[in-house]
């Protein structure tokens, strides 16, 4: 009992706690990866560079990654512009409702990326509200809904939510002490905001800042949709490349310089986080006051309804457009859900698909879970910054190359697992594990390490330390990480498409099915499975995410 | 020691829970695969080397799947009958459009989700033959088959038609352009803004025309096409959106008269409109028409070999090629089935169509679209 630290035993139990989630990984997510690369390098078995590079060399793969760089960089900025007044607002302010409202901004976020698409393409189409209003405003329809526009909007719509949680958790935990301090010293209102609130928040606007552009630049059904045949991102290719034009090998090309600029990109993003982190003063809710003055209300009363505008518009469209039949109002497709139609191009009834995704999802949440937290815990007592960018790559490669990957090296011995129905939760774990990580890890690093060293001076074993000091605190985060990789999985769109057998659809993928038929009938039916997508999300977000009892912040 | 055991029981505990949580997501024993046993008495055989004249016809407890294009239709009846009489029941299996459902059967080939295919057409059939997707099948039906229709004994041809421009005739009644009589006049300025064609990515037909104008104009195909992405031209993705969204004759809701469709496109006109009109609405541009047939091939790796070849015969059988045009609105391949009223007032036969040959449409499908894509998209 209580023996002391020798390094090696250390080293040895870090190792140990490592071996699940690196085998785990290594084996669904490294061999998937290095079997694209090696198509990429070698098409025939020889290594043979002159593919790779003639699509690397092509301007038209440069054009194509400009593009991709681009919007994600507009995606963040709007981002951003949109968010932080909205978290300001959430987390500095007390009002009725304000409770619904930070858990209700997360949705968005985990909604289906091709049921927002559709919904803003509903919106920004010929026949959606802003058509009319530009009718009646210069006489004059616009069709927005393949636009860069379009694109960064519904980026702005997903990713507003990553802004809230991520900057308004930590500004809500804010010692307002800090800036009344510098307010008695004699620093006017904006210089105290400045030189004392803002590079508190630093770390977590860049978190936030670099999560969205991840996303967006990786971002797969937003693009297809809403972009059109004219807009194409990297991953957008890489799958057109893969089904359409059937040529792998320009297909792993691609994934080759994408995996690249990734891996560049994390580590720089993780370099800057690093050197703003430190331990924070956290005081639960201690900025948090009700809006008295003139001020701060119309602050609130605006933002709220801009923010409400904004991110309640889509889905109240998505809910019309499934009750619109071809004469009118109709519940039709909200019948239809419960078996096929005639005719119906859908091989399944789509509660079947439901019924699908929930286990899917419930499969994929019990394996990404704990794998998250070995590697969260793994990776915060390391300080290697190399091993943590390669640890979270799964983040940003997309979801695409993933499976892609999976279906190359699964295709035949020594893994012939691609039919196999758990392969898809797997994936979806793949994908969800780095949000774990990410989630959990901050919360980690953010206790503070006295309590650590009390625990161990009154005589507890380092694993009992982890057990009840980091775990227990963890326990509020580890929550919502499940809520967040359950929904991630139930909207997880771009490694199924490649993986996804015909008899057992996802609920995404029949969704994406019922939007290529035009017709009022299947849109109808796409946006009603939407609408039940998008409740179970909601349901999953609200029941695992609470706030009550969090000490730490991130 | 006593703490790095108690670590390692908890890390061995994670993994079993990992692996069995891992093992009871596996639902693919559950109710989604279709049970199917191959009769008693099936002599086994994975070449179609023996004539098999000993087939049964008639199976028990055996369930197909076609796998099909998202255009493909035949009377529910049909396929009811043919389960009474052969024991066969047939799910069918709509996968995408045309290019779609062929790569993903070839990407899913180690494990085909289907045991027929139906609707690889005559610009994809290389592919599909080069990726080894089907088993040798020669119907005795095919004696009743125009043999310049017989290109491979892997697949069978089921039905015919032809790519080409469909106009409004309403349209041009009110406007003082007359209908084009050309695939020049589609690139003439007073054609601005007035033609909607399908993206070959991810349309048949749109392929199909992208081949027809290769074979028109030959190296000034892409001139073409850049005057046409200058008058304006829309793209679409698909033909059900191009026809029903964009065009503007018949039953499509769009505005613009000039689209890629069927030859026989009028004929459906017709045939749907309730009351029947003396006159189809929409009219058919013969320059420049491409002609497409379609084929049924036994996928490899099916576990019901026979009975697949007998759903291949069912295809060629006459009850279904005389459902074919009023479902499909394309022709049967037999020239021996009565063909529809409707169709043979309102459907226009092409005499002079383009035709390529699989082998040369197989160079061209693998390099003419990613041009395109540059020529008009980017």
């Amino acid at each position: 009992m209580g023996r002391g630290r020798s390094p090696l035993s250390r080293r040895w139990r870090v190792a140990l706690a490592a071996i699940v989630p690196a085998a785990f990984l290594a084996t669904f997510f490294a061999w998937p990866i290095s079997a694209v690369v090696d198509r990429g390098l070698r098409p025939d078995g020889q290594l043979d560079l002159t593919a790779f590079l003639d699509t690397a060399s092509d301007p038209q793969t440069w054009s194509v990654l400009r593009f991709t760089l681009w919007q994600a960089l507009l995606s963040t900025a709007v981002t951003l512009a949109l968010g932080l007044p909205i978290a300001h607002v959430l987390s500095r302010f007390e009002f009725r409702g304000s409770r619904l409202a930070r858990s209700v901004a997360v949705v968005p976020f985990v909604l289906p990326t091709v049921v927002v698409a559709s919904a803003f393409a509903a919106l920004l189409g010929p026949s959606g509200p802003v058509s009319w209003l530009s009718e009646i405003a210069i006489g004059d329809s616009i069709d927005m809904r393949h636009s860069l526009t379009a694109i960064v909007l519904a980026h702005g719509f997903f990713n507003v939510a990553v802004v809230v949680r991520t900057v308004g958790s930590v500004w809500e935990r804010l010692d307002p002490g800090l800036a009344e301090s510098a307010r008695v010293l004699g620093a006017g209102r904006l210089r105290s905001r400045l030189e004392v609130e803002l590079p508190l928040l630093m770390p977590a606007i860049l978190s936030a800042a670099s999560i969205t552009f991840l996303f967006s630049a990786s971002s797969f059904a937003v693009i297809l949709i809403l972009g059109g045949p004219t807009r194409a991102t990297i991953e957008v290719e890489i799958w057109r490349n893969a089904t359409r034009m059937l040529d792998l090998g320009v297909a792993a090309a691609l994934s080759v310089l994408q995996l690249v600029a990734v891996f560049l990109l994390l580590t720089v993003t993780t370099l800057l986080e690093r050197r703003s982190r430190w331990a924070l003063p956290m005081v639960e809710r201690a900025g948090v006051a009700k809006p008295v003055r003139g001020w701060a209300r119309a602050w609130v009363g605006a933002v709220l309804a801009i923010a409400g505008l904004f991110l309640l518009l889509p889905p109240a469209t998505m809910l019309q457009r499934s009750l619109t039949g071809p004469s009118g109002l109709t519940l039709d497709a909200w019948r239809a859900l419960g078996g096929s139609l005639r005719d119906s191009i859908l091989f399944v009834p789509p509660a079947e698909a439901v019924f699908t995704s929930l286990v899917t999802a419930a499969v994929a949440t019990a394996i990404s879970v704990p794998m998250g937290l070995l590697l969260a815990l793994v990776l915060s007592s390391r300080r290697g910054r190399f091993a943590e960018a390669a640890v979270l790559l799964p983040l940003g490669t997309s979801a695409v190359t993933v499976g892609l990957g999976m279906m190359m090296a699964f295709s035949g011995p020594p893994l012939d697992i691609r039919a196999e129905a758990w392969l898809i939760p797997v994936a979806h774990s793949v994908v969800a594990i780095p949000f774990v990580v990410r989630v959990v890890m901050p919360v980690i690093r953010g206790i503070d390490p006295a309590l650590r060293e009390a625990a161990a001076v009154l005589g507890a074993s380092p694993a009992r330390v982890v057990r009840e000091v980091d775990l227990r605190m963890m326990t509020a985060a580890t929550r919502t990480a499940a809520g967040f990789a359950f929904a991630i999985s139930l909207g997880e769109f771009g490694a199924t498409t490649f993986l996804s057998r015909a008899r057992t659809p996802t609920v995404p993928i029949l969704i994406e099915r019922l939007l290529g038929q035009p017709g009022t009938t299947n849109v109808a039916q796409a946006m009603a499975l939407s609408c039940l997508l998008g409740l179970l999300v909601l349901i999953a977000v609200l029941v695992t995410d609470s706030r009550r009892g969090r000490m730490t912040g991130w | 020691m006593v703490k790095p055991r108690r670590l390692l029981t908890a890390v061995t505990a994670l993994l079993s829970m990992t692996l069995v949580v891992a093992g009871c997501g596996d639902s693919s024993t559950g109710g989604g695969e279709p049970v199917s046993t191959p009769s008693t008495g099936n002599p086994p055989s994975t070449t179609a080397a023996d004539p098999a004249p000993t087939r049964p016809t008639r199976f028990v407890d055996v369930e197909l799947t076609l796998v099909t294009h998202d255009s493909f239709s035949l009377s529910p009846a049909l396929l009811e009958s043919f389960e009474d009489e052969t024991g066969i029941k047939v799910q069918v299996l709509p996968s995408g459009d045309a290019g779609g459902m062929v790569n993903r059967a070839i990407l899913t080939k180690d494990d085909p989700e289907g045991d027929v295919l139906f609707g690889v057409d005559n610009t994809l059939l290389e592919r599909a033959i080069n990726a080894d997707l089907f088993l040798d099948y020669e119907s005795d039906l095919l004696s009743h088959v125009p043999d310049a229709l017989e290109v491979d004994s892997r697949v069978t041809p089921i039905d015919r038609g032809w790519v080409c421009i469909n106009y409004d005739k309403a349209w041009f009644a009110d406007s003082t352009l007359d209908p084009p009589a050309s695939l020049d006049d589609l690139v003439d300025p007073d054609y601005r803004d007035l033609t909607v064609v399908e993206d070959p990515t991810t349309s048949s037909p749109g392929l199909a025309f992208l081949l027809a104008t290769h074979a028109q104009f030959g190296e000034g195909w892409k001139d073409w096409w850049s005057s046409l992405r200058d008058n304006g031209v829309r793209v679409e993705s698909g033909w059900e959106s191009a026809y029903y969204s964009a065009f503007s004759g018949g039953s499509g809701e769009g505005d613009r008269p000039i689209v890629v469709s069927y030859a026989s496109s009028p004929a459906a006109e017709v045939y749907f409109s309730d009351p029947a009109p003396a006159e189809a609405p929409t009219g058919v541009l013969t320059d420049g028409c491409f002609e497409q047939v379609e084929y049924a091939g036994v996928l490899a790796g099916t576990e019901n070999e026979l009975a697949a070849q007998v759903l291949v015969d069912f295809l060629l059988s006459p009850q279904v090629q005389e459902d074919i045009p009023l479902q499909m609105f394309v022709y049967p391949v037999r020239p021996d089935v009565e063909l529809p009223h409707v169709f043979v007032e309102n459907a226009v036969e092409v005499e002079d169509p383009i035709a390529i040959d699989p082998g040369t449409a197989a160079g061209l499908v693998e390099e003419l679209p990613e041009q395109w894509v540059e020529v008009v998209l980017r």
